[in-house]
């Protein structure tokens, strides 16, 4: 088959699933259900892969125009490229393995083809996200991915104890998204009145061959507000707190949106935009890039450090990396940033649905002081978790090594002050990972009996999802090998990438010595295996256990409570906007809105009453007065004439 | 013929107008002070025929057919609307058993 027929399969595929399962979902067993959502992905990621293998040039599809004006041009086209085509990989590939996991974790849900159809409806959205060759497109996947987003966040609306929080978190997550896709949307409108196209390629064309240069302040002004876009769907400060709140829905969920797939659509976004990001007046956002990532990166690490929601500190641990992902993107090396969305993507998908498995065999419950020495009774899990906890906490050799080792080799070479910073924040992910690792499988068993009794490892659907994700998260990294080990068959994915970024021409130029490479690693290498021995000395040889949260002080409470965070933002935006509301609910709209209604329509009411009385319902009497009538008109036009 | 001369020669146009005007004018005051229906429709024919009357008149006045012509459309406009009239007239005879328009103040505001 030709790549245009593939790709609209590939599209058509999880929509299809959707429909299906959305319309008569409801009267059909679980297991069909179930399958009919996973097979349509897997058969996805088998389409993606053939696209793949098959070539590797440019191509456009279009399908049709949604809007064709004199000034505007609309177009539902697919652009197929390595990059989008990566993308398509990584969410095909990752959600197929989600869609397993759920048919097992899902199993015992009223919902269940609820579920289904929510998920493949994303991932439908995320591809189009992803493959489409314009902003608009673009745009179309955001607000797609944003709403299935926002409905399984709340899925559990109706849970007796929980259901009001559920909800309340699915509207944050809406609300702090649409402040982003307010920035996104004005970029829209910056790019089309700039350029007069929304096209990746047309306006790269423009801006690299035409050499049409606008103002700096116009470029300034596209890259920041596209970045806010990212912001809002990437949880980067401000608009992060959403993320964890996320956690409130089901667990696959916050694995594939929440972690592997949709809140890397900024990254990708940017990367996409690159050629925008590159001119002269992008340079500032560039830096804004740099330190709102560092600052995300630094600021989620620490709040994740004393987190007690097994979920929580995996999704802080989200952020984090996100942040550090941002890092990456303010110093232009973009194909560091796409190795580490696919890494990330694997090992945090791989802890979320390990956690999930926790959370399954703990009949609900998440928090780690009331788990321990879960290791003994669901050994998988346990052995996946750990090749999780090992690759995100730069372990040698696991894929979020190599992807951590690159950006930080950016960082050295653009500034030792971000490298040394961006330590801090690996080595306080490598703490709370191993932190969260011992209190939740070493140790004893801090639950209740009956919870004790009912421990069980999950059944085979959850468990091969995690084994897959567990063998790609170790061998991960071999997609994009550093120079330093081997000659030959270094940096692939660079060199897969190079048509969509410039990032294999950074590598090329500033090259890293060998030695001041091998030095970096080791550093790392040092440095994980230091805070591995401190957290096995303190949390399995001393046997300490999370506190209560009465007994938080100091730096501990500080990251216990998020920095305050939300309650600044409570302070600053919620309860001012409040206080206006109930101030306009009394004053404009009871007292002027109200009163000036309500007085108009007296006085229409009043008015009606005295005409009324001409209505007496005597015919003779009308036809009187419209006698009188005539009469009077013809004296009058006697008299005038 | 005869009569035709005396048309020509002697009745001036002022009577016409005159005549219509005074059969009009019976037949809206019947209209406006009469209570019952018959006597209605019977002043609403009046008012037809005096408007046809002037028609007539003018129509010889200014030899001219097409107030002649005007007068057969009214004519049997005038019949189909008494028809429907007396129609009316009967149904409300036969459920309220008077032929007083006095009572239909249904619409009363």
């Amino acid at each position: 088959m030709a790549v245009d027929q593939l790709i609209v399969m590939i599209l058509a595929l999880p929509l299809l699933g959707a429909l299906i399962n959305g319309t008569i979902g409801k009267n059909l067993p679980k297991q069909i259900v179930g399958s009919i959502a996973t097979i349509v992905m897997f058969a996805a990621f088998g389409l993606a892969l053939m696209v793949f293998n098959s070539n590797h040039e440019e191509k456009i599809i279009h399908l049709f125009s949604i809007i064709n004006l004199d000034s505007l041009t609309l177009n539902a086209r697919f652009q197929v490229d390595s990059l989008s085509i990566w993308m398509t990989l990584i969410v095909t590939g990752v959600g197929s393995l989600i869609h397993l996991f759920s048919m097992g974790y899902m199993s015992h849900d009223k919902g269940y083809y609820k579920f289904f159809t929510y998920l493949n409806l994303f991932i439908f959205a995320m591809l189009i996200l992803v493959l489409g060759s314009n902003y608009f497109m673009l745009f179309f996947g955001w607000e797609g991915v944003g709403i299935c987003s926002y409905l399984l966040i709340g899925f559990h609306y109706s849970d007796e104890q929980k259901g009001m929080l559920n909800g309340l978190a699915a509207r944050k997550a809406f609300i702090m998204n649409r402040i982003g896709d307010l920035g996104l949307l004005i970029a829209l409108f910056l790019i089309l009145m700039q350029f007069g196209t929304l096209e990746y390629r047309e306006v790269a064309d423009k801006l690299l061959v035409e050499n049409m240069m606008p103002t700096t302040w116009m470029m300034f002004g596209i890259t920041l507000m596209l970045f806010i876009g990212a912001t809002g769907k990437s949880a980067q400060i401000p608009l992060f707190t959403w993320l964890p709140d996320a956690m409130a829905g089901p667990t696959p969920v916050s694995a594939l949106i929440h972690a592997a797939t949709m809140v890397t659509a900024g990254i990708f976004l940017v990367v996409r935009s690159n050629f925008m990001f590159e001119t002269p007046g992008a340079q500032a956002t560039q830096d804004i890039m740099l330190y709102v990532g560092l600052a995300t990166s630094l600021a989620a690490a620490f709040m994740a450090m004393r987190q007690n929601d097994i979920k929580k500190v995996l999704a802080y641990s989200t952020v984090s990396q996100l942040g550090l992902l941002f890092v990456a993107l303010g110093m232009g090396a973009y194909t560091a940033a796409m190795f580490h969305v696919t890494t990330h993507a694997f090992f945090k998908a791989l802890l979320f649905l390990g956690s999930g498995s926790v959370i399954h065999a703990m009949s609900d419950e998440q928090d780690i002081r009331k788990m321990g020495g879960l290791k003994k009774y669901i050994p998988i899990t346990h052995m996946t978790f750990l090749i999780g906890t090992l690759a995100i906490a730069g372990f040698p050799l696991l894929s979020g090594f190599y992807s951590k080792d690159e950006i930080l080799a950016h960082a050295v070479m653009h500034s030792p002050v971000i490298y040394g910073i961006l330590m801090v924040s690996v080595a306080m992910t490598a703490i709370y990972m191993f932190r969260l690792y011992f209190l939740t499988f070493h140790g004893t068993f801090r639950g209740t009996e009956e919870a004790k009794h009912h421990l069980h490892e999950s059944p085979k659907s959850m468990t091969i999802p995690l084994l897959v994700l567990a063998v790609l998260s170790v061998i991960g990294g071999a997609l994009n090998l550093p120079g330093v080990i081997l000659s030959k068959g270094t940096h692939w994915m660079s060199h897969f990438l190079e048509h969509n970024t410039r990032g294999l021409e950074l590598i090329e130029t500033h090259h890293l010595s060998n030695s001041q490479a091998m030095l970096l690693m080791g550093g790392a290498v040092l440095m994980t295996l230091i805070i591995l021995f401190g957290a096995f000395v303190v949390y399995v040889k001393k046997n300490s256990v999370a506190k209560a949260d009465e007994e938080l002080k100091g730096w501990e409470l500080l990251s216990n409570k998020k920095l305050y965070f939300d309650e600044i933002y409570n302070a600053l935006f919620v309860v001012p906007v409040e206080w206006i509301s109930v101030k306009s609910h009394q004053f404009i709209e009871m007292f002027i809105l109200n009163k000036s209604i309500t007085g108009f329509t007296g006085l229409i009411g009043k008015s009606g009453d005295v005409v009324r009385k001409w209505q007496t319902g005597v015919v003779s009497s009308y036809i009187l007065w419209m006698v009188v009538g005539i009469i009077g008109l013809v004296v009058y036009y006697l008299i005038k004439f | 013929m005869v009569l035709a001369s005396i048309f020509e020669s002697g009745v001036s146009i002022q009577f016409y107008i005159v005549l219509s005007t005074i059969l009009f004018a019976i037949g809206a005051i019947g209209v406006l002070i009469r209570r019952n229906m018959i006597i209605l429709l019977m002043c609403i024919e009046l008012m037809l025929n005096a408007v046809n009357l002037l028609l007539v008149a003018f129509s010889t006045y200014f030899g001219k057919a097409d107030g002649q012509l005007f007068v057969f459309f009214i004519m049997v406009v005038a019949a189909a609307e008494a028809t429907v009239g007396l129609s009316i007239l009967v149904m409300a005879y036969r459920n309220i058993r008077t032929t007083d328009v006095s009572i239909f103040n249904k619409q009363k505001g």
